[in-house]
Order: C-alpha cells, then sequence, then structure tokens
C-alpha cells in the first residue's frame, strides 16, 4: 500500500464539500483528476489526514463558450476541452498547450481546474491563465470569491486559496476575433514539463500595424509571468535560477528565443486571419 | 483502518472487494482481484505500464483509488482477449516482435487500443506523440509502432479473413 491511511469523502455536491473542507481545515485535501496528488501520496510527499474527492460531483463536469470567455468547471477533464474544436479554433494558444501537456491517459483524468490550484510553475494551464487573464472563482463557508489569475498565483506551488476554500470554475476570456495567439516552449522530452514556455497574442490594425500584444512566460519563476511583449525586453522581467535541469545563463536566453517565437507566431497567425 | 466496499464491472463482470480507501485501482486489481496482467513500474504516473481503460478511455491505474472505480467500467489487458483468442493487438505485438521482457507489454497493447479506435489509419509521427506516455526499456520502440501499424491493418480485415 503506496499512500499513508486517510478518511475518505465523497461528496455529491459543491455545499457538502465546501462543508466538509471546512471542518476538516487543515487536515483535508482535495483529490481532483489525482495526476498530480496520487504520485504525492504514493510518494507520501503528501499525508493529509482527511481526502476531499471532487470526483462525484457531476454538476462541475462542465465547459462552455460564454460568448468571449471559455468557462470550465472544477471537474472538467483537459481532454475535453482538447477535444472541443470550436475552442481551439477560437484560441491557437489553447490548441497549442494541450498536447504538450503530460500524455493522453494523463489528460483524460486530470482537470484543468486542478493543473491552476497545483500552481506547478512550468504547468501549461497556469501560463495561459496569465496570459489571458482568467479569473477564478472560489467558494469557501464565508462564500465566493474571484481572484485574478496573476494574484492566485503565489509562489511554487502556493496559491491564494485560503484553508477551505475550493476554485470552483475558472473564467479565460479568449482573444478577440482577428487576434492571433500561440504556445511554445522547451522540453528534454515530449510530455515532460517544460524547462521554459512562452505564450502570446497578437492584435493588428486594419492597416497590419500591432494595436495590442501580451506575453506570458512560464517556468523560469515561482510563478508564471506577464513580460513586456518585446523579446529584447522581455528576459529581463524573469528571474531565472540554477537547478539540474539547466544553468540561469541557458534559461535567460531561452526566454529570449521562446518570446520572440511565440511573438511572432501569434503575429503571423494574426496576419493570416486578417487576410 | 476502516475498509470499504467497492463495486465495479471490471472486463465486462460484476466485482466486488473489502479494500481501504488508500488501496490503488492498480493493487485493487491485482491484490484483490488476482488480475495481475496490470503492471506497476513507477507507481508515480511517468511510466504507463498500469494503463487500463476506465469507461474506455486510458487511465493510469497506479493514479487511482480503487474506490472511485465505485460504479465505472474498467477494462484490463486480460479483458481485451486471452492466449486462445487474442485481440488483433495482441496477435500483431507477437508477430512483429513488439515486445520483449513483456513488462510494459499491456500498458502499451491498452494505449494502442485507444490510439486505434480514434485513429485507424495509423501515422507514425502522430503514433509517436500519441503514445509517448508509455516507456519501454527494451524494444526502443521501432518494433512497437510497427505492431500497431500491423494491428491496424488485422482490424481493418474482414472477421473472415484474420483466422
Ligand atoms: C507523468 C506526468 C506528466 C505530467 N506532465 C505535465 C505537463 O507536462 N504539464 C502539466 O501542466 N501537467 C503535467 N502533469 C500534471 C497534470 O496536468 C495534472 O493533471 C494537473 O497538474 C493536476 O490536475 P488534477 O485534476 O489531476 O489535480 P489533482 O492531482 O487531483 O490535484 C492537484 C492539487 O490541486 C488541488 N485541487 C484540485 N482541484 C481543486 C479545486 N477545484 N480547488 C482547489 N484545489 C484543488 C488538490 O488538492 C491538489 O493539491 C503531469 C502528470 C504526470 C503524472
Ligand atoms: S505504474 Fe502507473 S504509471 Fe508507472
Ligand atoms: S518489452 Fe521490456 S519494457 Fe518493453
Amino acid at each position: 500500500m503506496k499512500p499513508a491511511p486517510f478518511e475518505y469523502h465523497a461528496p455529491t455536491d459543491l455545499g457538502e464539500a465546501v462543508r466538509l473542507l471546512a471542518a476538516l481545515g487543515e487536515h483535508g485535501r482535495l483529490l481532483a483528476g489525482g495526476q498530480s496528488l496520487m504520485p504525492m501520496l504514493n510518494l507520501r510527499l503528501a499525508r493529509p489526514e482527511a481526502i476531499v474527492d471532487l470526483n462525484r460531483i457531476t454538476a462541475l463536469a462542465y465547459h462552455r463558450l460564454d460568448d468571449e470567455t471559455l468557462v470550465i468547471g472544477a471537474l472538467c477533464r483537459q481532454r475535453e476541452i482538447e477535444r472541443d474544436q470550436e475552442v481551439l479554433a477560437r484560441c491557437a494558444a489553447i490548441a497549442d498547450a494541450i498536447p504538450l501537456i503530460g500524455h493522453i491517459g494523463i489528460r483524460n483524468r486530470g482537470t484543468v481546474v486542478g493543473s491552476l490550484a497545483h500552481a506547478d510553475p512550468s504547468a501549461e494551464w497556469p501560463v495561459l491563465a496569465v496570459l489571458l487573464d482568467a479569473t477564478l472563482e472560489v467558494e469557501g463557508v464565508a462564500g465566493r470569491r474571484s481572484i485574478a489569475a496573476q494574484d492566485f498565483f503565489k509562489g511554487l506551488f502556493a496559491t491564494d486559496l485560503r484553508p477551505g476554500e475550493l476554485v470552483v470554475e475558472a473564467r479565460f476570456p479568449l482573444p478577440p476575433a482577428g487576434a492571433g495567439s500561440a504556445f511554445i516552449e522547451v522540453a528534454r522530452r515530449h510530455g515532460d514539463f517544460a524547462l521554459g514556455a512562452a505564450a502570446a497574442v497578437v492584435e493588428l490594425a486594419a492597416d497590419g500595424s500591432v494595436t495590442a500584444a501580451r506575453l506570458a512566460l512560464g517556468g523560469f519563476d515561482s510563478v508564471p509571468v506577464r513580460a513586456t511583449p518585446d523579446p529584447a525586453a522581455a528576459a529581463a522581467d524573469v528571474h531565472p535560477v540554477d537547478d539540474v535541469h539547466a544553468p540561469a545563463g541557458y534559461r535567460r536566453k531561452l526566454a529570449e528565443t521562446l518570446a520572440r517565437r511565440a511573438l511572432h507566431l501569434a503575429e503571423q497567425r494574426a496576419r493570416k486571419a486578417g487576410r | 483502518m476502516k475498509e470499504v466496499e467497492v463495486r465495479l464491472t471490471v472486463n465486462g463482470r460484476e466485482r466486488s472487494a473489502r479494500c481501504e480507501p488508500r488501496t490503488t485501482l492498480a493493487d485493487f486489481l491485482r491484490g484483490h482481484l488476482g488480475l495481475t496482467g496490470t503492471h506497476l513500474g513507477c507507481e508515480h504516473g511517468v511510466c504507463g505500464a498500469c494503463t487500463v481503460l476506465l469507461d474506455g478511455a486510458t487511465a493510469r491505474s497506479c493514479l487511482m483509488l480503487a474506490v472511485q472505480g465505485q460504479g465505472h467500467e474498467v477494462t484490463t489487458i486480460e479483458g481485451l482477449g486471452t492466449p486462445e483468442n487474442p485481440h488483433p493487438l495482441m496477435r500483431a505485438f507477437s508477430e512483429m516482435h513488439g515486445l520483449q521482457c513483456g513488462f510494459c507489454t499491456p500498458g502499451f497493447i491498452l494505449s494502442a487500443h485507444e490510439y486505434l479506435r480514434e485513429n485507424p489509419r495509423p501515422d507514425r509521427q502522430a503514433m509517436r506523440k500519441d503514445l509517448s506516455g508509455n516507456i519501454c526499456r527494451c524494444t526502443g520502440y521501432v518494433k512497437i509502432f510497427a505492431a500497431v501499424e500491423r494491428a491496424a491493418e488485422l482490424m481493418a480485415e474482414p472477421e473472415a479473413a484474420r483466422s
């Protein structure tokens, strides 16, 4: 038996889950797709006294396009978005990013919201959330609140969530029609966590000049960051450090290269859309 | 520790057993149900050896609790075919030498099963990505990909031509 013993709860509605989490406080841990938490349980890096499993709250297994916003419920699997051709057509950065996340079997189970809550600095969804100015709808016994993605990520695997709170849904405003977007990363092998990632959105005026550009970089700091959308300046906005995978100098070069490629590809796509 | 009753469908049959909530689906299949065709390599999601189908889609059974399977349908390698009546993927892996030690094979076959269902005409480049979640330490993968392509041919043939 790999995980340490825990009490297991499988509530069937959100209210029950919120009450359970509040009662358990720091001793309870939410389980969504399990693709990050189960490895931690198996390795006993996490030893919660109680697990609150979200998988029976089927009302949270949804995603939809509300006008310009992609709304993703807490139990929506990553693969579900990967299969939604309309969403992929509306945002190339999302279409680029999803196949880079682990492998199919992992995306079949892993949730989008679980990835945001897990807050791995190299994960793709947090970079997309920061790029697209997503908001997270959070619920606790004290009520609901919305958190902007840039305020949600607080550090390495750390978020603005308070004990007893859970993320009910994430809302991603999609780039306006005619804009181009892109997501590019470098990883040692396909499906590995990225050494670094860049995502960009570029909007053009009718005469072809760039009217707006956004850039997000992941894997360089403890949280994904919005950087100056200019390849020459972007690397100055991140502060990589040496680790076993790559020295800081390499990562700084990587930030610059990925920023340039992501902005370039997003712009190319915007031009194509404008034609 | 308190045990719970877990009831699920495995390979088309209703099965149930008691286990602790911390029991992974992989350990439950192997230890409680005696289905040792599901292999355990890394037990933290990296190798894909423990891949099963959960309601038809691949999942790593080391990253699921047995209790989470309650009410769901699980297919293991034993459910796909038998030595007497092998699935075309099993025949193809044997024919094309898609295995050496065989440790990764059950997981590979279930991932390939999902891949071929969605891509009846396999493409080597796409296959390399879509099957990247399974690790093999013996074959170097080339013969595995050849076996998946061979299985696609076998599956495209009418039933009668196969035997
Ligand atoms: C081999 C392997 C490779 C992977 N590669 C990548 C990769 O390249 N890129 C990538 O992004 N991910 C990768 N992943 C991780 C995967 O994407 C996970 O699915 C994801 O990080 C977490 O989602 P989950 O639903 O599985 O969450 P879980 O593992 O169930 O939970 C993760 C954490 O989030 C918390 N949580 C979950 N849901 C909520 C909620 N609604 N509210 C509050 N807290 C919540 C949990 O308590 C837990 O702390 C990989 C995983 C594996 C096993
Ligand atoms: S044993 Fe489950 S992925 Fe390796
Ligand atoms: S055949 Fe030995 S690990 Fe694949």
